[in-house]
């Protein structure tokens, strides 16, 4: 198979590197579009939004198709990425697990600075959620006082050790200083059931995969890990404002893998580009509280994600790699 | 090799293989146990089974030993002679059909995998035999290409090429 | 309730206008086609077809997915009768019997009785779909993963069926399923898992695909091939006028199987996660458990075509419950409606039914309606179906061959897996050749990941003790349906022989 593999590799090279000279690049094939997360969760609609905002508007010549590979917390995703290395038709939706699953998991030898940086559609925010159930918690500090009363009972959903609410979860037990049960789940659309259906006690999630469920008065937030208050929730407080010191972010950018051909990054710079400036993803990044002010590309989003990477070490080691994963 | 020596070295194989996966698990160094504050750990699961597995062959094996099963005392060959050619010949072409598949595409060793099968094992007539040749390629590509999104190998970019150009046919007409 | 019919009435006449008729029809008859392919089931027909579906309006839009999504769930049972290759995990219970028919000739019958079961499975679904949707959404909530695992139990029990009648074998091939099911990576912890040779191809997983496309295609020509020496045409078939009121006939005698396995299945769907397998295959279990002749299962029985058939088509209709009123996708095809939903601004969940009741009643209208269309058209085409049995092997064959490649390539977009179909349908084989049954090892890969992590998110919110399962209701009502389930086999074998003694003693 390996001589294969090369075989096709030399001959690819060569390949390519004859028709550069022609006139704009275009994809020539159905682009993947890889989701690094679970079906229902916060990546997986962003994605199959833009699929159907990129074909409804024809912007692409070929369509794009959206495949999650939601295994170990993005690890999935991004091994087929590093496989994927100098392909043209393959794009990634990234959120925070780009970052934190390189970190963790070294042996898959991933360099996610290395992946071809075409744009950031939005910064999500993270909220902390409870069911309106449970009437005696309001605000944090009746929330830590319960926490601290269940003594480590306390159950937190997640969508995998290792994932970004895991690592916000740990940074909140160390903030508060309290102990909780993580239990992973295959998604932040089923994180969110659960909530709804009191087989957890609390969750931070997205404010996509809560909507619903807050807008019919299931489950109601508490803090909010933005550094200010963000629409729709302005009467939530920002944990800073209440003298907790964690300010935490979820990215959602788009990335090609490794050597993608300079052309072809441009075109889908371009092509992301206007969709970040369409007036529906303005809509959705409103009405999903998503901050979708500033379109950083090229150079700037790499830098962007080099400060991210390095922030996320300096997270990860200060909350201890074990308490994330059960090793 | 009759049916009774297959089930011997069936169950010795798969004895073995489940010491592997246990092996495999054990050597990852995942936990099998117990992880306090934390659940079963990650290898719990597939370890625990796996010994299920080698306890199931070695109960296979008594059963073997005492002649308890059917096969244990059927001494009939394990695959018949007249149709170990057809059974073997049909894996090989397999075989081949996949990894053409890489080189020349998934189309062309198609049609090579159908004209060896239908002309050369199944002695259709020509007639027949172009059906099917020509037939399934231009199926497969209309409904997974052309209805359903998918692409399929073409192999190296000499072959990818061509179908690139069919494709941008394709597209031009509808999109 | 009269606000119901109310509701119900408009949602009706909406798919009965022209376009929404013609998305109906042309979404069956695609659907059919797709699940018809071995290896390509709703997943494939509903992803991709989605953009189609933007020149429509969205109701008419979700309308031609839905209908499109039945089509498949039909289409699936045509694979498993007349090529034995279930198109996708939830015919695999259709394979037991309907196979065996097929080679009996009487494919027509097992197609006619999977149509007709089909039809009344999803019927009764969506009956209950349009009167109980609200509390049932409820009832899904209280479904937590003590539950989850208790249910997966249930469809465990169900197996004692399956199995062949050497028990060593059966209990090994559940449990090499069960262990191919961990490869990849570990969704709780994120490490991975049974990575063989270290190739990093094994992270992903082994998909059930693979598995069931190499032992069913592969493994199942091989066997064929080597038992009619590859030159003799595999049966003949008739079908005429006749037939079809002969057929037809015959609905009596499986009635009663179908009508629990509606019910069991839509209740079944209607939990997120469990979907349409379990579901298919707990009514075949208990179909055959109930039934006088339990013998005959396996070997070509109706109702064992009926059972799962009535219960794959009312689950798909069930899991459509909590897409739209929690947002959780019951199965992966309604993972792919749920993405065309929030493409089109509407958004599922708690509020939907209230918001946007339009969409809601047009949805469930259609439903009647695609049943209907369904039904028609798949006993219409099952003479072209048949038709299939009457190639001759030689050709039949190589064309199987190709078509489970491309299935397999086309669902996970890998060469590595046709690789390990190849391997796999060999293995299995061989393997069969020696009594060891494979449909516990192909139905163990699919249940094994949501019973293992199940298991581990319920040991970790009790903090390891096992009780858990036994202290929620819920939980504890399965777990005892699943003991009984084992049990009654024995049970009832004892009583039979206790009458034999005793009349023998009189």
């Amino acid at each position: 198979m390996n001589i294969w593999k090369t075989l096709t590799m030399t001959a690819a090279a060569l390949a390519v590197s004859a028709p550069a000279a022609m006139a704009e690049w275009q994809p020539r094939k159905p682009v993947e579009f890889i989701i690094m997360a679970g079906t229902g969760g916060g990546a997986d609609q962003i994605a199959r939004l833009l699929q159907g905002l990129i074909q409804s508007k024809g912007l692409s010549p070929r369509p794009f198709i959206p495949i999650n590979k939601p295994g170990g917390s993005g690890a999935e995703a991004l091994s087929y990425m590093k496989d994927k290395e100098g392909d043209n038709h393959t794009l990634l939706v990234a959120l925070n697990s780009f970052y934190t699953t390189p970190i963790i998991q070294e042996e898959l030898e991933i360099d996610v600075l290395s992946f071809a940086p075409i744009g950031r559609m939005a910064m999500d925010t993270f909220l902390l959620w409870v069911n309106t159930d449970q009437e005696d918690i309001t605000d944090l500090d009746s929330y830590v006082a319960a926490v601290k009363a269940a003594d480590s009972t306390w159950k937190v959903g997640g969508t995998g050790s290792g994932q970004e609410d895991s690592i916000l979860t740990a940074m909140m037990e160390k903030e508060l200083g309290y102990e909780v049960t993580y239990i992973p789940f295959p998604g932040g659309g089923t994180v969110a059931k659960n909530l709804v259906g009191n087989q957890i006690d609390s969750t931070v999630n997205n404010p996509s995969e809560q909507m619903e469920f807050w807008r019919a008065e299931n489950t109601k937030p508490l803090v909010q890990f933005n550094g200010e208050r963000t629409e729709p929730f302005m009467d939530v407080p920002t944990a800073k404002e209440l003298g907790v010191d964690i300010e935490y972010y979820m990215q959602r950018s788009i990335s090609g893998p490794a050597g993608m051909d300079p052309e072809a990054v441009a075109w889908y710079q371009n092509l992301f580009e206007e969709l970040f400036n369409s007036e529906e993803w303005q809509a959705y990044c409103e009405s999903d509280g998503l901050t979708c002010e500033k379109w950083i590309t090229g150079d700037e989003l790499a830098a962007f994600h080099e400060a991210q990477l390095k922030r996320h070490e300096e997270l990860i080691e200060a909350v201890g790699a074990e308490s994330i994963m059960s090793k | 090799m009759s049916v009774r020596t297959a089930e011997l070295f069936m169950a010795i194989a798969m004895f073995l293989a489940s010491l592997g996966l246990m092996w495999t698990v054990y050597s990852d160094g995942l936990a099998i146990g117990w992880v306090a504050g934390r659940g079963p750990g990650s290898g719990m699961w597939p370890f625990w089974l796996s010994l299920g597995m080698a306890l199931a062959s070695l109960w296979t094996l008594w059963r073997w030993y005492t002649g308890v099963t059917p096969e244990s005392r059927n001494r009939e060959a394990y695959i018949d002679p007249d149709t170990v050619f057809m059974v073997g010949i049909t894996v090989v072409l397999i075989f081949l059909l996949l990894l053409l598949s890489n080189i020349i595409g998934l189309y062309f060793s198609m049609m090579l995998f159908l004209l060896a099968y239908v002309r050369g094992l199944g002695r259709h007539g020509w007639g027949v035999t172009a059906g099917v040749v020509l037939g399934m390629p231009v199926a497969t590509y209309m409904l997974f290409e052309v209805a359903l999104n998918k692409y399929l190998p073409r192999g190296l970019p000499v072959f990818e090429s061509i179908f690139m150009r069919i494709d941008d046919f394709r597209y031009s007409l509808m999109y | 309730m009269d606000s119901i019919l109310t509701l119900l009435g408009a949602g009706l006449l909406q798919s009965f206008e022209p376009l929404n008729l013609a998305m109906i029809f042309l979404g069956c008859l695609a659907g059919l086609f797709i699940g018809a392919m071995p290896g390509l089931g709703s997943v494939n027909g509903v992803a991709i077809l989605l953009p189609v579906t933007f020149l429509v309006p969205p109701t008419s839009a979700i309308i031609f997915l839905a209908a499109l999504y039945y089509g498949a769930m039909y289409g699936g049972a045509v694979s498993s009768i007349t090529l034995g290759i279930p198109g996708a995990s939830t015919a695999v219970a259709t394979v037991f019997d309907g196979r065996p028919m097929a080679q009996s000739g009487r494919a027509d019958q097992a197609l006619m009785a999977a149509a007709i079961a089909s039809f009344i499975g999803g019927t009764i679904s969506v009956i209950l779909f349009t009167g109980f949707a609200p509390p049932l959404a409820l009832f899904a909530l209280k479904f937590g993963p003590q539950e989850e695992f208790a249910l997966m139990l249930v469809a465990f029990a169900t197996f004692i069926g399956l199995g062949g009648d050497d028990i060593p074998k059966t209990i090994f091939s559940i449990l090499i399923g069960l262990v191919l099911a961990a490869v990849g990576f570990d969704i709780i912890s994120g490490q991975p898992r049974l990575i063989f040779f270290g190739m990093v191809e094994f992270q992903r997983g082994i998909e059930f695909l693979v598995l069931a496309i190499g032992i069913y295609g592969i493994g199942e020509m091989l066997w064929t091939l080597e038992h009619t020496k590859g030159a003799i045409q595999m049966h003949k078939v008739e079908f005429g006028l006749k037939r079809i009121v002969k057929n037809l006939g015959q609905v009596k005698k499986y009635l009663p199987t179908t009508l629990l396995g509606s019910v069991l299945g839509f209740f079944v769907g209607t939990l997120p996660a469990a979907g349409a397998t379990p579901a298919a295959l707990m009514s075949y279990g208990l179909a055959k458990s109930f039934s006088k002749d339990g013998d005959s299962f396996g070997k070509g029985n109706v109702s064992g075509v009926a059972a799962p058939e009535a219960a794959n088509n009312a689950a798909s209709t069930g899991s459509m419950l909590p897409m739209l009123t929690l947002g959780i996708p019951g199965s992966p095809t309604t993972a792919i409606l749920l993405g065309g939903m929030i493409i089109w601004g509407l958004r599922p969940g708690p509020l939907l039914f209230a918001e946007s009741p339009d969409f809601v009643w047009g949805l469930i209208g259609s439903m009647y309606v695609a049943n209907f269309v369904t039904v028609i058209l798949n006993i219409a085409l099952i003479p072209i179906f048949i038709r299939v049995l009457a190639m001759p092997f030689s050709i039949l064959a190589p064309i199987i061959f190709v078509l489970c490649v491309v299935g397999v390539f086309a669902t996970t977009d890998r060469m590595f897996d046709t690789w390990l179909m190849l391997l796999l349908g060999c293995m299995g084989y061989l393997m069969r050749k020696l009594n060891y049954p494979v449909a516990p090892a192909v139905l163990a890969i699919v249940l094994g990941p949501l019973t293992e992590r199940s298991l581990r998110q319920s040991l970790i919110s009790s903090q390891g003790d096992a009780m858990t399962f036994l202290e929620r209701p819920i939980s504890l009502v399965c777990i005892l349906i699943a003991v009984a389930l084992v049990l009654f086999p024995v049970i009832s074998n004892i009583l039979r022989k206790r009458k034999a003694t005793l009349k023998a003693a009189e």
